[in-house]
């Protein structure tokens, strides 16, 4: 067991759930792991929580460092990363993986500005690889691996010298294993102590809601874009949508221009979706956006603009005006559907 | 209490406008035709530091780091209210990811003065890392409050802000000075005010006196016009690496943790695709054939 090469995960959990991303990041961290030949280590942080360390093994962790304490109960920015930042420091973990959520993207640059690591945002691939500077080889090094400028590039960055190499995930970007009940792991207990200076800051009041839509797992999605021109027109898409049985996807800039809601948005700052049709309507196609969708198994494009990046990976094009083609298919599906 | 205010600010590639017509044959970004614009969430962050100094006084300082250029930004800060603007500009900070990014921020905020509030944008929309806001919290000491959607009141040392997710809400109360990261539900921000416009019109750097000349035959050297503008009270101040005592290791790629190992231009995979006329007929064959194929 190579301990100088530990892979961390941060454990995001509310409410004695823990966030789905996390248990993506045990999967990649333990794949990453047995690549490096070193273990899995699990920070999970909270206030009677300690029993979901079990569930974090039963994902890959090989070690879960427990803080449980009552300062801890709900997320805070600097109590959580006094912990971290201490564990950090005495353990020197190799990489340290985190979900892009509002907590790790809180979180992570806190941690990475301590220690003086680098951190790369919301990567949509990891892998480890070989890295050549000058006559210097550094072997086995995490490649973060993101879209660029806009989604149209692909970059791959490393933290050749400053360790751990730290980077956020966004959630199902990486594939979710079953867990695996026969899978043993440590679990050590870590007494955090706190000083007045990092409680300044209270929760007076948090109000988390469930997604109102389900993006991740339908099957169907019928996506906007900026194209779609209004909020008025965008009842297009949601009708399309519901009469397929599917869910409402779109562009960022959809959603930048007040169309539809953040939580539809689709792409690499957003949902990351694998659905058996995806209906991309006035969507231009930059990467940012095809990195949440192009994984799917059927995309038809309706866009006006026939050099629009996006009819380069559908497999049905449309060049036309949504709001003429969406209505035909509406009216067809009426007229053939049993 | 007046409070003052720092904001730090991006000028940024306008990537949300990116079509096919920005794409150049070879795939790679045509950047001469993208407008360099105010990162959108810093304007929220400009507005709400701006709807501090009006209920509670103080001011409101701008400071942005990047090339002569970057001044644009600072004018239309200027045009929307602030009181001061700085411009970071030294070849010493090109190539900075966000950890030198950020230690160069926070030496420029210490050197502003006395402040009781720094806001910063969420997130820039040329990287989306958000990491160069709670980067800077860190390395000024200052705890950070992301996602900051209203100050819902703001007395003595005491600030009330509510966060905005893109799943809920919260509600926190923490000590001042902090540091907020701002969305963009957070306010509509001002236009900028034809007034200010007017006032600020010949505002520049230095480093943009050379280019000025140009349009200004009349002052025959850059000096003159550097001299005319200090005068008037339009130059906009340009900070060195040296003047903000940065240590030079931290800045720029030697102080960069982060390297890129390559870009991979996006090559789009044409599979098997087809062209679907824009008819009525070409969509309803298109349906059918979805049906019959048990896609919907």
């Amino acid at each position: 067991m190579n301990k100088d090469r530990e892979v961390w995960v941060f454990i995001e959990q509310e409410a004695g759930e823990i966030a789905t991303v996390s248990l993506e990041l045990l999967a990649k961290g333990r794949e990453l792991a047995e690549g490096l030949g070193s273990r899995v280590c699990a920070l999970l942080f909270g206030h009677g929580i300690a029993h979901l360390a079990e569930k974090a093994i039963y994902h890959g962790a090989d070690l879960v460092l427990l803080a449980d304490h009552p300062e801890l109960a709900l997320y805070r920015t600097l109590p959580y990363a006094r912990v971290a930042i201490e564990l950090v420091r005495a353990r020197q973990p190799y990489i340290f993986l985190l979900g892009a959520t509002p907590i790790g993207r809180d979180l992570a640059p806190r941690i990475a500005s301590a220690v003086r690591a680098g951190l790369t945002a919301d990567c949509t691939d990891l892998q480890i690889g070989d890295f050549q500077r000058k006559d210097r080889v550094y072997s086995d090094l995490l490649y973060q691996i993101r879209p660029a400028f806009g989604g149209n590039v692909i970059a791959t960055i490393v933290n050749p010298e400053r360790h751990p190499q730290l980077a956020t995930v966004r959630e199902g970007v990486m594939r979710l294993a079953e867990p695996d009940r026969t899978r043993r792991g440590e679990v050590e207990r870590v007494e955090p102590q706190f000083d007045a200076r990092d409680l300044v800051l209270q929760v007076l009041k948090r109000e988390m809601r469930p997604p109102a839509c389900n993006l991740k797992s339908a099957s169907i999605v019928v996506a906007g874009g900026a194209g779609v021109g209004s909020k008025e027109n965008f009842r297009l898409i949601h009708e399309l949508a519901h009469l397929l049985g599917g869910e409402v996807g779109a562009s960022r800039a959809a959603v930048d221009a007040g169309f539809v809601s953040a939580e539809h948005q689709v792409g690499q700052t957003g949902v990351t979706v694998r659905p058996r049709l995806y209906i991309a309507c006035g969507i231009s196609g930059a990467v940012q956006h095809r990195a949440g969708m192009d994984q799917s198994s059927k995309i038809i494009a309706i866009n006006t603009d026939p050099a629009a990046p996006i009819f380069q990976i559908a497999h049905y094009k449309i060049v036309g005006d949504l709001n003429a083609v969406i209505p035909w298919m509406i009216h067809a599906y009426h007229a053939n559907a049993k | 209490m007046a409070y003052n205010c720092i904001v730090l600010v991006k000028q940024v590639p306008d990537t949300a406008n990116i079509s096919g017509k920005t794409m150049k044959d070879d795939g790679t970004v045509n950047r001469a035709a993208l407008p360099a614009i105010f990162n959108p969430e810093d304007l929220n962050a400009l507005e709400m530091a701006l709807r501090v100094r009006e209920q509670h006084g103080g001011q409101v300082t701008v400071l942005t780091m990047g090339p002569p250029r970057a001044a644009e930004v600072l004018r239309e800060a200027l045009y929307r209210g602030a009181d001061r603007v700085i411009l970071l500009s030294d070849r010493k900070f090109a190539g900075s990811d966000t950890l030198a990014t950020s230690y160069a921020l926070k030496c420029a905020v210490e050197r502003t003065g006395d402040y009781d509030l720094v806001f910063c944008g969420r997130q820039a929309i040329d990287g989306d890392t958000a990491q160069v806001g709670p980067q800077v919290a860190e390395k000024l000491g200052l705890p950070q409050i992301t996602y900051a959607e209203s100050i819902q009141a703001l007395q003595g040392s005491e600030i009330v802000v509510q966060r905005a997710f893109p799943l809920g809400k919260e509600t926190v109360k923490c000590t001042v000075p902090c540091l907020l990261t701002v969305v963009s539900s957070a306010n509509r921000p001002r236009p900028p005010s034809a007034r200010r416009m007017i006032a600020y019109k010949l505002a520049a750097t230095s480093l943009e006196c050379p280019a000025l000349l140009k349009q200004w035959p009349e002052f025959e050297t850059a000096e003159a016009l550097d001299r005319y503008l200090a005068e008037r009270d339009q130059k906009i101040p340009v900070w060195t690496a040296a003047d903000i005592g940065a240590d030079e290791e931290k800045l720029g790629l030697p102080g960069s943790p982060t390297k890129v190992l390559k870009i991979d231009y996006v090559v789009l995979e044409t599979s098997e695709s087809r062209q679907v006329p824009a008819t009525p007929e070409g969509a309803s064959g298109l349906v059918r054939e979805l049906i019959q194929d048990h896609i919907v």
